[in-house]
């Protein structure tokens, strides 16, 4: 077993572990912060399968944007009658047997459809082929999407602004 | 790298964020498990453009495309849960529902 197989292995039982913190614990503002813990080993991850860039704007985008306004937003939120929101609700063990259940169902169909397939180590993933993809190949959907995104954060404004001066 | 790590660590990540999804009370944290299960989307398309070594980098573009899609998405959906907390006090959906 190779040294990035191992470290691989590493990162796969913090982030599923992390993740399993995050979606049990009580604290809400500890969930958001175990959810960072498997942003960052997914981020590993994604750099052992010569991602690097996409490493880098996971833990650009999602653990210092996203995860700062969900802590925002739960703080925001925090209810004055106590922690009761943390708790879960009460078909919380259908919950767990249907999570159970697509977790081992798509397990299944991938060991089923790609057992013995390697990743191999060649250096596809650096920034600069992705920028040359992305500028070349994608640009029109990369245009459109940054509309997207326009349009989707100005809707939110409108959405939480307060409802007294419209 | 066998090609089923990074899938079967995807499945785990999946189940765990739909667990979440649905058994969770607040709000906020329902959208933490719609995260997760994006995650294991882009950890899918991360490791099948690694595997097949495409020439249009496909996986990986779009596993920007859906870093940017669920950033908006958190954005929204925080921004509807303050409307509701400010309209109703609660980010419950339980009670929300009621």
């Amino acid at each position: 077993m190779s040294l990035s197989e191992i470290v691989f292995l590493v990162l796969a039982v913090v982030a599923v572990g992390s993740a399993l913190l995050s979606m049990t614990s009580g604290q809400l503002v500890h969930s958001a912060l175990w959810l960072v813990v498997t942003l960052g080993a997914v981020a590993g991850c994604f750099v052992l399968m010569t991602a690097e860039f996409v490493a880098w704007v996971q833990v650009l985008v999602y653990v210092g944007s996203v995860v700062v306004l969900v802590i925002f937003a739960l703080m925001l939120t925090r209810q004055p009658s106590g922690s009761r929101s943390a708790e879960v609700t009460g078909n919380r063990w259908i919950a767990a047997l249907v999570g159970l259940v697509a977790a081992v169902g798509l397990g299944a169909t991938m060991v089923a459809g790609f057992r013995g397939e390697e990743i191999e180590g060649r250096r596809i993933g650096t920034a600069g082929s992705i920028g040359d993809a992305l500028f070349n190949d994608w640009v029109l959907p990369f245009e459109i999407l940054s509309g997207v995104l326009l349009a989707a954060l100005i809707g939110a404004i409108v959405i939480s602004r307060s409802g007294s001066d419209r | 790298m066998p090609l089923l790590y990074p899938l079967v660590l995807a499945s785990a990540l999946f189940g765990i964020g739909l667990y979440g999804v649905l058994a969770r009370r607040n709000a906020v944290l329902m959208l933490l498990g719609v995260e997760l299960m994006l995650n294991a989307v882009n950890l899918n398309l991360v490791a099948f453009d690694a595997w097949f070594a495409d020439a249009l980098h496909s996986g990986q573009v779009l596993t920007l495309f859906t870093i940017t899609i669920a950033a908006a998405e958190i954005g929204l959906g925080l921004a509807i849960v303050l409307a509701l907390f400010r309209a109703l006090r609660t980010v419950d959906v339980d009670e929300v529902g009621r």
